[in-house]
């Protein structure tokens, strides 16, 4: 099992090599659903890591690709599925950007995704919060670091 | 000639006579308005009349002014050690602004001179100094700190300036940069800067989780103060134009809002309440208002609000993204940066929001203007090639000037004559991180203020009271 975990990992660091030429939402999806690989169904690490928490965004981009659609409709099945009646969409902008700006940016990421939502019929709570460029999640200084930045993270509140 | 004679001058008030002053004031200007010329020179040249879309690094080659600072004497142990200091923050001063040379002292000849006595200008004209500064620091019996200073023109050998400033011992530093402000004037004819203050952004901690802090520290690096304890993170302070007062955002209620934060008292207040983000605020010249963008769910417009009556205005209606709003000095004109077109561009309008036209038009994207205290120029981040830039370009557009460049230098502030710039430069990488820099507006002098940590936002205080 830890074995097949290690291999899995390898596996995933060979594809973050090759990630300029990969898209991101793919990417994305393998290296999460490696972290979760023992998250029960229902659970917060199973939305987070196996379903993926984390829709991705081009270079001053707002609106999501196909692939992030996609994200988002999984998503949206499973908050249905189990009944989720809250949820928070957190956006993020990468460093290269200008900080006042890229609040705004990360506001415009989280309501796009807050409307696309909204759009599939969810009838939840939808808050959205920006944090601009304050909290990167991958922190090498190149374009693969970058794209992992952009990006809207769905968060389940739990009462 | 004795120059002690006479009354106890008043603070900031000229001790000799004003007719011989404005005489010899005028023969070191003459000596300094070639340097200032020089400037102005290499500014034309280097600045086509429409904007650049190639980027220059601007240098012009100016000879600063040769200055020598004599320790202030004294006549107590605590004197002569206040005197060394406030000479050596003088020289500090007039060195970082880049328009003087302060001589090494091991050059002077004349080094025993008593506090009453002239100097001998045969002993200073080997040393090429132009200027010659000289003082003596007196404990008053209150407890207070005085001191006089004198400032001679070497080739005329007459007096200059002759005036004594008085302070509470805390606040000697303070009184050594009043003396700078005091002498660069002057010698410029500009009003001098370096009794001022930066408040900026302190950062600790691993990058994926900086910890943000507000701090205050003299223009020079010292004296520096939290103003914010690290538990909520905190962005771009300004301060007013006129109070003791620091306007920036705060996430401690779950989203950015902007606050208000008494530098004095500690005393911190929301900014209006209002059910979405706000950020990027900025004080009116007045000091009366703030403007601010505020967020609805995919745009970002622009707001005041008045501080006095809270009463809110709605300057923009775009369905973009419009923020980092500054005032012209006069109050009369807002630059902001608007995603309107596609790319961050740079935008002015009429205070009421009315006629709004752009004014960036080079290549890459613009951010963050600030209009300049003697409103002249505009100062703005530029993104080109992967790269960001500090530039100035005049508030029509033209004249571009790109002053700092590198990987990321974000965010210019102006010192209040409108003379130089601090904005911050990011290392790259997982380690790297802000620190803040200052650049002259001609792009020569770039010098790293020392802030014992990363740092980033630096805003400029207005003169201290």
């Amino acid at each position: 099992m830890t074995l097949n975990i290690v291999k899995k990992l390898m596996v995933a660091g060979l594809l973050l090599t090759l990630a300029a030429c990969a898209t991101q939402n793919e990417l994305g999806q393998d290296a999460s659903s490696i972290l979760g690989a023992d998250a029960k169904p229902g659970t917060i690490a199973e939305f987070t890591h196996i379903v993926g928490d984390t829709v991705l965004f081009e270079t001053n981009q707002t609106s999501m690709n196909d692939a992030g659609k996609a994200l988002l409709d999984r998503q949206y099945a499973w908050l249905v599925q189990y009944g989720v009646s809250e949820i928070k969409i957190d956006g993020h902008a990468d460093e290269r950007g200008t900080r006042q700006y890229n609040i705004a940016l990360g506001a415009k990421r989280a309501s796009s995704v807050k409307k696309y939502f909204v759009s599939l019929g969810y009838s939840g709570t939808i808050k959205t919060l920006s944090f601009g460029k304050e909290r990167p999640v991958s922190l090498c200084d190149n374009i693969s670091c970058w794209s992992q930045n952009r990006r809207a993270v769905t968060v389940v509140v739990t009462k | 000639m004795i120059i002690n004679s006479g009354t106890k001058i008043v603070r900031n008030t000229p001790l000799v006579h004003a007719a011989a002053m404005v005489q010899t004031a005028t023969m070191v200007k003459q000596a300094f308005a070639f340097i200032i010329i020089a400037i102005a020179f290499s500014i034309a040249l280097a600045s086509p009349a429409t904007a650049l879309v190639e980027v220059k690094i601007n240098q012009g080659n100016v000879d600063p002014l040769k200055v020598a600072i004599e320790d202030f004497s004294g006549q107590s142990v605590k004197e002569i050690g206040f005197g060394q200091n406030v000479a050596a923050i003088v020289t500090n001063d007039l060195l970082n602004s880049g328009l003087f040379a302060p001589i090494n002292p091991d050059a002077f000849l004349e080094t025993n001179r008593s506090a009453t006595q002239r100097p001998n200008f045969a002993n200073w004209r080997p040393t090429n100094a132009k200027a010659l500064v000289t003082g003596r620091i007196i404990m008053q019996p209150n407890g207070n700190i005085s001191a006089e200073l004198r400032l001679w023109d070497v080739l005329s050998e007459k007096q200059i300036i002759g005036l004594q400033y008085s302070a509470q011992p805390k606040n000697w530093r303070k009184l050594a940069h009043q003396i700078s402000d005091t002498i660069y004037e002057r010698l410029t004819g500009e009003k001098g800067y370096f009794d001022t203050r930066i408040v900026y952004v302190a950062e600790s901690g691993s990058k994926a989780k900086r910890i943000k802090r507000l701090a205050v520290m003299d223009q020079d690096g010292f004296n520096r103060k939290f103003l914010t304890d690290g538990s909520d993170i905190v962005l771009s302070p300004r301060f007013s134009p006129k109070r003791q007062e620091v306007t920036y955002i705060s996430y401690a209620s779950g989203q950015p809002k902007v606050m208000l934060l008494n530098i004095d008292t500690g005393q911190r207040e929301l900014v209006g309440n209002f059910p979405s983000m706000s950020f990027a605020p900025r004080f009116s010249p007045d000091g009366n208002k703030v403007i601010m963008s505020l967020q609805n769910d995919d745009t970002a417009n622009l707001f005041t609000m008045d501080l006095r009556n809270k009463k809110m205005v709605r300057l923009t209606a775009s369905q973009s993204l419009d923020t980092s709003a500054s005032y012209s000095p006069d109050g009369k004109f807002i630059v902001f940066e608007s995603d309107r077109e596609g790319k961050q561009q740079l935008y002015i309008m009429a205070a009421d929001g009315s006629d709004v036209s752009r004014v960036s038009f080079g290549g890459g994207s613009y951010s963050t203007p600030v209009w300049s205290p003697r409103g002249d120029f505009i100062a703005f981040t530029k993104l080109i090639g992967g790269q960001f830039l500090i530039g100035v370009m005049e508030v029509d557009g033209s004249g571009e000037r790109i002053l700092a460049g590198g990987y990321h230098n974000e965010g210019p502030t102006w010192s209040p004559n409108g003379r130089v710039l601090m904005f911050f430069r990011e290392t790259r990488g997982e380690t790297g991180g802000p620190s803040i820099w200052s650049v002259d507006i001609t792009g020569r002098n770039e010098r790293k203020i020392n802030t014992n940590g990363f740092a980033s936002d630096p805003a400029w205080s207005p003169l201290n009271p």
